[in-house]
């Protein structure tokens, strides 16, 4: 759940995700630490001075943004508010997860908001009853297809031509933000098509019940910490440095609390939204490809040094393709989140800042825009730290130009934070 | 080994870029356990005949021996078959990955053919690196960018190492080091000859050179011009060698196109 500060051990526990010892080697390098909790402690303090940030800098501005919009403004941990935050920050969260390993692999992909309104108006369009009236999973099966097959597409011309993805993207941006528009001029009578399909309706406005939700709370807690002490105990087993106990213990009360507190607050309002569980499953399951399956390390090594992957055999080329679908299959589904959201499509889909709030929320979460450093779960707390601004910020009724001015200057914060990370690493890294 | 035939062997290999005749009919050999140093000045050859054995292109002409067998090179695959690794200057590692995630790199350990099977791989790392008595690193998990370049060339070194490789070379393993540094990596140089490998070690540093190798072969103007043992040599000698070795063959007599350096 990370709906707030972690527990204090600021190493950033993850959400129910990399379960084993194996964190991406990127952000990780705190890796198997000495038996002592002191030990332990002092690497991560190390790690950290060295640039090894981890989830350190979000942490410290989700508690900052909860003492400054909690003190300014008492609706803002009201738990209607808090289930509010959580379908807004959804749409985002999910198209920023493809994002996460674009820019892992050091490229960027500019037409995911795009793309994501091609998802959601593709699938709209097919579900209109009778015409053609297909049912909501092929609908929404055809549109994740489409989108998958728009990241190929930009893939094959960045790969095969050698143009770099920022041109390519670029013109996918405004290729694709025409294409919604061409759709919209021809399907739609005032620029807009609703949704009546209930299950597609359902997915950003259902709730799970109480009992759900806990049962949700308690697998999340359950599916970060069996695998996380199952590692410890056989790395123990072959003599392989663990994580203390204490520390394992400490970070799984932390997550436990953490979670267990958002799913009480979410079900005092109307219960856990189904969209939260729905990216929870995605931000594990995208998280166990990238650090546990040999296609993720894979992808860390061509963001890293693509020359080295090169040489080890791997085929860049292929990582690089792969990667492009799932930024186009992931902007899919956030595209079919949002409509869902909206209950409609219209001819701004796409637009707006729903761009520079995913790739901000990827950055913010501690993604490096240079490539090889990062983790998916950075989606999520990228997410939830930009929907909580910009939440607050409503909630205070800030004028429009206030609220772009400080969501870029958080922004710029979190890029700077990471170009100064990067710049430590190297000044370790150096002969 | 005494008599047996060498690891390597490299018989009257030539090549030529266009008009440049970057080798011509070398003689080159390494034999298991030994160090063969190969040194010359910049444009002798040291780097088109490492590529050649490497696989990176082919020679024109002349034959690779590899353990007494005629073999072909065709490329970086049928080098790495035969267990010749090259160690290049710029390490190709990924500083983003931890020390085990560079020595699996592109060979990762598998459950179920796709999954990391980790603590395989981290054990499988650590004892390389204790079998090349590496102690400097503090962990097999660290990331590669807080390591020092001799760190470095130990990791880079030890994932050869790890796969089995018989002939290991080596391009200016020490190049950017420092004193302290270039003591480690030299040690482990010596220690991979003991493993009974065989060694080729480019490099400038003549002093280096004599620390480690057991023999010296001398390139210039892509011709061998000696090959001396350390023991009977000095290093004036190999200075002399390297700059005005006498070459069988005079650039421009024969072949019209060929230039210096």
């Amino acid at each position: 759940m990370t709906t707030g500060p972690k527990a204090g051990a600021g190493s950033g526990p993850e959400t129910a995700v990399t379960p084993e010892e194996a964190l991406p080697p990127a952000t990780g390098g705190f890796a198997a630490p000495p038996e002592t909790v002191s030990g332990y402690v002092r690497r991560r303090w190390e790690a950290i001075l060295a640039g090894e940030l981890g989830s350190m800098p979000i942490v410290v501005g989700l508690v900052v943004i909860a003492i400054v919009f909690g003190t300014l403004d008492s609706t803002f941990f009201v738990e209607r508010n808090f289930t509010n935050l959580l379908l807004q920050l959804a749409p985002v969260a999910t198209i920023a997860i493809g994002i996460v390993f674009v820019l892992l692999i050091g490229e960027i992909d500019l037409s995911v908001a795009f793309v994501s309104a091609v998802g959601g108006v593709a699938m709209t369009l097919l579900l209109r009853p009778g015409d053609p009236g297909w049912p909501w999973w092929l609908a929404i099966a055809f549109a994740l297809a489409v989108t998958t097959l728009i990241g190929l597409l930009q893939a094959l011309v960045i790969t095969k031509a050698g143009v770099p993805s920022f041109v390519v993207t670029l013109a996918g941006l405004l290729t694709w933000s025409g294409v919604v528009l061409i759709l919209m001029t021809r399907y739609s009578t005032a620029g807009t098509v609703r949704i009546q399909d209930p299950t597609v309706v359902g997915i950003a406005s259902n709730f799970l019940s109480n009992a759900w939700g806990w049962v949700m709370g308690v697998a999340v807690v359950a599916g970060y910490a069996l695998p996380q002490i199952q590692t410890a105990r056989s790395r123990r087993a072959r003599g392989l440095e663990a994580k203390p106990g204490l520390v394992l213990v400490l970070q799984i009360a932390g997550l436990a609390v953490v979670t267990f507190a958002a799913v009480w607050y979410a079900n005092r309002d109307r219960g856990v939204p189904t969209v939260t569980l729905i990216l929870l499953v995605l931000i594990v399951f995208w998280s166990f490809v990238a650090t546990r399956l040999r296609f993720g390390r894979h992808v860390y090594a061509v963001g890293g040094n693509p020359e080295a992957a090169r040489r080890a055999g791997i085929n860049v080329d292929r990582v690089r393709i792969m990667v492009f679908m799932i930024s186009g299959f992931m902007a899919g589904v956030g595209g079919i989140i949002l409509a869902s959201r909206l209950r409609s499509v219209a001819t701004g889909t796409g637009g707006g800042n729903l761009l520079l709030n995913v790739i901000a929320a990827a950055v913010i979460g501690g993604t490096s825009l240079f490539g090889g450093s990062g983790r998916v779960v950075s989606a999520l707390l990228g997410a939830l730290v930009i929907a909580a601004i910009q939440n607050g910020m409503g909630l205070l009724n800030l004028p429009q130009g206030n609220q772009f001015v400080i969501t870029g200057l958080v922004l710029l914060g979190a890029v700077l934070v990471d170009a100064l990370a990067k710049r430590r690493r190297a000044a370790r890294g150096v002969v | 080994m005494g008599d047996a035939a060498p690891l390597l062997e490299c018989r009257a290999v030539s090549k030529a870029f266009g008009a440049v005749q970057a080798l011509y009919r070398v003689d080159f050999e390494v034999r298991r356990g030994e160090v063969m140093a190969l040194v010359g000045d910049n444009g002798a050859g040291k780097s088109t005949l490492i590529k050649g054995i490497a696989g990176i292109y082919p020679f024109d002409e002349g034959e690779i021996y590899f353990e007494g067998e005629r073999v072909s090179i065709h490329g970086p695959r049928d080098a790495g078959k035969l267990g010749i690794e090259v160690v290049y200057q710029d390490l190709a590692l990924a500083d983003n990955l931890d020390v085990v995630g560079n020595m699996f790199l592109g060979r990762e350990r598998t459950r179920w053919g796709f999954v990391l099977d980790e603590s395989n791989m981290e054990h499988a790392a650590q004892e390389t690196l204790d079998g090349l008595s590496v102690t400097t690193l503090r962990s097999v998990r660290q990331t590669v960018a807080g390591l020092s370049g001799g760190q470095r060339q130990a990791v880079a070194v030890a994932k050869s190492v790890m796969w089995n490789s018989l002939e290991l070379i080596l391009d200016e393993p020490t190049a950017a080091l420092g004193v302290a540094q270039t003591r480690q990596v030299l040690d482990l140089v010596r220690r991979l000859a003991e493993r009974n490998l065989g060694v080729v070690i480019i490099s400038h540093n003549l002093h280096d050179v004599f620390e480690v190798a057991d023999r010296i072969t001398v390139l210039r103007l892509g011709q061998r011009v000696a090959m001396l043992e350390r023991s009977k040599t000095t290093q004036q000698e190999v200075v002399q060698a390297i700059t005005a070795g006498t070459l069988t063959h005079v650039p421009g007599m024969a072949d019209a196109g060929v230039t210096e350096t």
